[in-house]
């Protein structure tokens, strides 16, 4: 076979995946834009596109509500992600102290214990001290992670000594030399950790099943299972506005950030 | 904490005091540490700790949320447990997921990865195109399924329309688990896909223009250098993979499946949902906990392998 042939190969191969892999997305977004007449037709343009299915998702129900919870839970998680586990990873790669080893150990191997484990005592934990149905109750388990701890204490190895000694030696107070020498240092780690932090939480579905209750708190995921699987069953046209509502805004920080995602994808994958 | 450590320093004039000055920036860096670490530290303890040795204490008990008794029992939980078949199947079925899931993941991974070296214009775009469905919503994707399966939904059209005979897919037991983790290999592929990539780039390019001198074939060369170099990142790959199976499959399996719980017949319960269930329908916390045991030595026993393989010196 010439190399041409070998060519046209691999790019038809490639093609037809790309296919396969984008057109899901196409058909929600497909039949977002349908009127229920509509809905079982099989054409990906819809005759009479309209938006009357988003207008009655944020109208009718909790979306907005929902969409904004999920915001919140994100942000507000994958701060507190980025700033302790940097923070801890910085102390363990560049302190010399006592229970440094152990810490570090103890911290480790929370990541060979399974978040199932812990949901049992976690919603006792919350039924008890009335962590459920709120902000504190979704956020609570998920404010550090041993994962960015590892990942940040390896890229904080890489930052010499003598920077931060040089610091030091200006007079510098810690904290200072953490937040202005330390952290620019490793920018790239952190992004890439604020990035799967907020997609994994963006995504998180089991604790907030158990731990909310009323449809005003839940997030974007629980809301949509709630509302697919309620008395909207099978109105695929408003099931399928809700999915791209939940979708979307993903793939849109995707777009933006694809170069700095794959790198950290790459970077935590052969750490 | 950031202004107790600036406090310490600040009333220092650096130049002026030099030998106080040494004794205070150990005194300061010792107080950084521990001020730092105090909130930390009582994270993983309240919250990651005690909740895991609570857990395998609760499997010991016969721990009913309704009733006010919660007797110990030993060992009672786990003999209950592997005497239900529903935890068997479930057991049975996460494996299933496993085996298909993971093959599948790796194996189309590093074919795309494969596919992708060997062009040069428009490899980003492809990449973004594969990566796409790894970085968006679970719940969101696994709706859009059940609706491209659904009894008349685009597939089976489809179907019907070629004169083929329509399928149940997630009505029918011997389908829809099948369908479950297509879903979920169509969206980790991205994911193996990059680390593969990544893989392959660490491959040293002498080897392959050795090869070529001695008029080795694709497949010889993909054979002999290849496979084995690309070794430990296959083996990330899987225990990766396998690991996420287990844990993720929940979400996926609760959206897709017709009764939200692993049916029909039981035939897409896996050990997560089987846990949710008992915990959070039957309120049978004591069962539940013991089989959260279970799950864990199943991903501790994934770890060790992936250690024990993965230490192992890999000679170039």
């Amino acid at each position: 076979m010439n190399k041409r042939a070998k060519s046209i190969i691999v790019y038809t191969l490639l093609i037809l995946g790309s296919i396969l892999m984008i057109f899901p997305f196409i058909w929600m977004v497909s039949t977002s834009l349908k009127t229920p007449l509509e809905v079982y037709s099989l054409s990906i343009i819809p005759d009479n596109p309209t938006f009357e299915n988003y207008r009655r998702i944020f109208q009718d129900t909790l979306f907005g509500k929902w969409f904004i919870n999920s915001l919140i839970i994100a942000v507000l998680t994958t701060i507190s992600v980025a700033f302790f586990d940097t923070l801890v990873g910085y102390i363990i790669a560049k302190f010399q102290f006592i229970g440094k080893t152990i810490i570090f150990i103890a911290i480790l191997s929370t990541l060979m214990v399974p978040t199932e484990m812990l949901i049992i005592p976690w919603y006792l934990m919350s039924s008890e001290f009335g962590w459920t149905d709120n902000y504190w109750g979704l956020l609570f388990p998920g404010l550090m992670t041993g994962f960015g701890v590892f990942l940040m204490k390896q890229f904080m190895q890489s930052i010499p000594d003598d920077l931060l000694d040089a610091a030091r030696v200006d007079g510098l107070g810690e904290f200072k030399i953490f937040w202005k020498i330390a952290i620019p240092q490793v920018w790239p780690a952190i992004s890439a950790l604020c990035i799967f932090t907020f997609l994994s939480n963006w995504n998180a579905f089991l604790w907030p099943l158990i731990v909310l209750e009323s449809p005003e708190i839940f997030t974007l995921p629980v809301g949509l299972s709630y509302f697919a699987s309620g008395e909207f069953e099978s109105r695929w046209e408003l099931i399928m506005a809700g999915a791209t509502i939940t979708a979307l805004p993903l793939i849109l920080v995707f777009f933006f950030l694809q170069k700095h995602i794959i790198k950290g994808i790459t970077l935590t994958g052969m750490k | 904490m950031a202004d107790t450590s600036l406090e310490t320093n600040q009333p220092l004039k650096p130049k002026a005091k030099k030998p106080r000055s040494r004794l205070t920036l150990k005194q300061s860096k010792y107080m950084f540490v521990y001020l730092c670490l105090l909130v930390p530290l009582i994270f993983y303890v309240t919250i990651r700790f005690i909740p895991t040795l609570y857990t395998f204490n609760i499997g010991f008990h016969e721990w009913n949320i309704l009733s006010p008794e919660k007797p110990f029992v030993g060992m009672d939980n786990y003999v209950a447990l592997f005497q239900d078949p529903v935890f068997r199947k479930s057991l049975f079925n996460t494996f299933i997921f496993i085996a298909f899931g993971v093959t599948g993941q790796v194996v189309i991974g590093l074919g795309v990865a494969l596919l992708l070296q060997r062009i040069n214009t428009f490899v980003g775009i492809f990449r973004v195109i594969y990566f796409i469905p790894y970085v968006t919503s679970i719940v969101a994707v696994s709706w859009v399924f059940r609706w491209l399966f659904m009894n008349n939904g685009f597939v089976n059209e489809m179907l019907t329309n070629l004169g083929l005979p329509a399928q149940l897919f997630l009505n029918s037991p011997n389908q829809a688990i099948y369908i479950i983790i297509a879903t979920m290999v169509w969206q980790a592929l991205g994911f193996q896909m990059v680390i593969f990539l990544a893989g392959l780039e660490n491959i040293p390019k002498t080897f392959y223009e050795a090869a070529e001198v001695d008029g080795a074939s694709s497949w010889h060369k993909f054979k002999s250098i290849t496979l084995p170099l690309l070794n430990p990142t296959i083996v990330f790959s899987v225990v990766i993979g396998s690991i996420n199976f287990i844990q993720v499959s929940f979400t996926q399996v609760v959206n897709m499946s017709v009764d939200s719980a692993g049916g029909p017949l039981q035939s897409t319960l896996t050990i997560v949902v089987y846990i949710y269930q008992l915990a959070f329908r039957q309120f049978s916390m004591g069962m539940a906990s013991a089989a959260t045991v279970v799950l864990f030595l199943i991903v501790l026993a994934i770890t060790v392998i992936q250690m024990k393989v993965l230490s192992k010196k890999f000679d170039y």
